[in-house]
């Protein structure tokens, strides 16, 4: 087609013109690029489908087709086995569940206190600032496996009174007190990334500093940091299961109670499929989340 | 003679050692206009930020209804209840719809009931031919319409004093028109204002005084027509010729 078609003209000469999406009708030029589109992506899905069968397919032949393969299945996939065993594991699972709410409670209330200490202006707070400030560096920079050992045999260890010394709660705490420093960072970034401007307009209509946080910085900065949350709280439940070195009984350890006792790896398998089938719907869900915002974000222009 | 509702009396404001403000004494009587013109980065935006408290002065005085504002004594938050501000990027909430934005300040400020701030708050949509977009979201409206919806916000709390931070800058010149109509209407209804703005053609027909400032200081102040027609210093004159030429007189 050449260019004196023009962009369109042909079908505004017979309507009133300005009168959109009436009796539109596509061009000659318009039928002819969506025929050479639809060509193309015919092209592409039938490359993408033979690209992926020749590399899965050679990966899946070297797996199967190798010397160790029998005996890999034997101890890994030996399904009957794995069934035998996926009650306790599910039991165990329960408790993963457990300390995940609990701990995603608590963890959403300390760090979101951490985080308002940390961004605060206020005098008063000064030590607490500095407080929350070196807390937040020093457990994000330990190991979360560390400070479960850490809580877990050291306070028993000190024999205070009135302390408890169940394991159950001492591992909760660990996995509180790493994860606040985490979900303090987010939020704070959150907090930093509403301009100034809106904190401007709010304390102009008479809005204090308390009721310009409440009101209108808070609900956008939580807004802004829902996708990262919730990847939080995707680790935060694969976390839970390092708990299970200070002897809970979560999936992990029922895996591994199960496996030590016929020296077969397929209780371990079934506990991981076990997290993915609450882990990947969560992880899709984040990315239409973060999908959603972004959508948002961009829709906002000057605002 | 009856107390000015702002007055300002040799206020001097410095960031570090650059000296934004110098030697500003201004008085606006109620029911007044008073216009800031000058190139960017002379001052004016500062200034308003200064009368409503959310930077310090460094030395002067500031009376509102001839209280001193400026007094450490005194609580910013309650100055501000009394001062409308509207800025050059709306600052509209945009987690908020149109209604929720304007009836936060009186619901939250002001102890009134949700029922009785919606209802004062549509009446004020209304009167600026804004009612059916009461329930949309900031990012759904025009720059001209968030900007007469920052308007009305900052309206809701009936403010003494009206401060307008070059409120048609970030707008095109087909929107510029509708909010400048909707600061016209104030004006006709008593309205106390302070604007900054680049607007010369509108300075002309809303103001009641115009304040040429340069570099932080007050260079010329005086009627509309003196200012703006017969300007008495050279540096205003070379103001205005500029801005002459780009079209905005």
């Amino acid at each position: 087609m050449s260019q004196e078609v023009g962009r369109g003209s042909e079908n505004h000469s017979d309507s009133t013109p300005y009168s959109f999406g009436g009796s539109w009708t596509p061009s000659a030029v318009e039928l002819e690029r969506r025929i050479a589109r639809k060509a193309r992506g015919r092209k592409n899905s039938l490359v993408a489908a033979a690209s992926s069968i020749l590399v899965l397919g050679t990966l899946a032949t070297i797996v199967v087709t190798s010397p160790g393969w029998k005996n890999l299945s034997d101890t890994f996939f030996k399904w009957a086995y794995g069934f035998e065993v996926l009650p306790k594991i599910i039991l165990g699972f329960g408790a993963n569940v457990f300390l995940t709410v609990i701990a995603a409670t608590s963890v959403a209330i300390f760090g979101l206190i951490l985080a308002l200490v940390r961004t605060s202006r206020s005098p008063a707070i000064t030590p607490f600032r500095i407080l929350a400030t070196i807390y937040v560096d020093v457990f994000r920079g330990i190991p979360m496996l560390l400070i479960i050992l850490l809580v877990g045999f050291g306070i028993p260890a000190l024999r205070l009174k009135g302390v408890t010394n169940n394991v159950f709660i001492l591992g909760i705490c660990a996995v509180i007190i790493t994860y606040s420093a985490y979900v303090a960072e987010v939020i704070r970034s959150g907090i930093l990334t509403v301009h100034p401007s809106q904190r401007a307009a709010a304390r102009s209509l008479g809005l204090s500093n308390f009721q310009t946080l409440r009101y209108v910085v808070l609900p956008q900065a939580l807004r802004r940091v829902t996708p990262p949350l919730l990847n939080d709280l995707v680790s935060l439940i694969k976390d839970t299961g390092l708990v299970s070195i200070l002897g809970v009984t979560d999936a992990i350890r029922a895996a591994q109670i199960a496996s030590s006792r016929s020296f077969n790896y397929t209780p371990y398998v079934m506990a991981a499929g076990i997290f993915l089938l609450v882990t990947i719907p969560l992880t899709r869900y984040t990315d239409r989340t973060l999908r959603k915002s972004i959508d948002r974000q961009n829709a906002q222009g000057l605002a | 003679m009856s107390i000015p509702v702002l007055a300002l009396e040799k206020v001097r404001k410095a960031f570090g050692s650059e000296v934004v403000l110098e030697d500003i004494s201004i008085t606006v009587p109620e029911h007044t206009a008073t216009v800031f013109i000058g190139a960017s980065g002379s001052g004016k935006s500062t200034l308003l930020r200064c009368i409503n408290l959310l930077e310090q002065i460094d030395d002067g005085v500031i009376r509102l209804d001839g209280a001193d504002i400026t007094d450490p004594s005194v609580d910013p938050d309650e100055i501000r209840r009394k001062l409308g501000m509207v800025f050059q990027s709306f600052n509209l909430f945009p987690h908020m719809s149109v209604v929720e934005n304007i009836i936060l300040a009186p619901m939250r400020v002001h102890s009134k009931s949700r029922e009785e701030a919606i209802s004062e708050a549509l009446e004020l949509l209304d009167r600026f031919g804004l009612c059916e977009k009461a329930e949309q979201y900031p990012d759904r409206l025009s720059g001209g319409q968030q900007q007469r919806v920052a308007i009305i916000r900052s309206l809701a709390v009936k403010p003494r004093l009206l401060l307008l931070d070059e409120i048609t800058s970030a707008l095109d010149p087909v929107l510029v028109n509708e909010v400048l109509s909707t600061v016209r209407d104030l004006k006709e209804h008593g309205m106390t204002m302070l604007l900054a703005t680049h607007e010369m053609g509108f300075a002309k027909q809303v103001a009641d005084e115009v304040c040429f400032l340069e570099r932080g200081r007050i260079l010329e102040w005086g009627k509309p027509e003196e200012i703006l027609e017969n300007p008495k210093k050279p540096q205003t004159q070379e103001f205005l010729k500029r801005v002459h030429e780009a079209g905005r007189l």
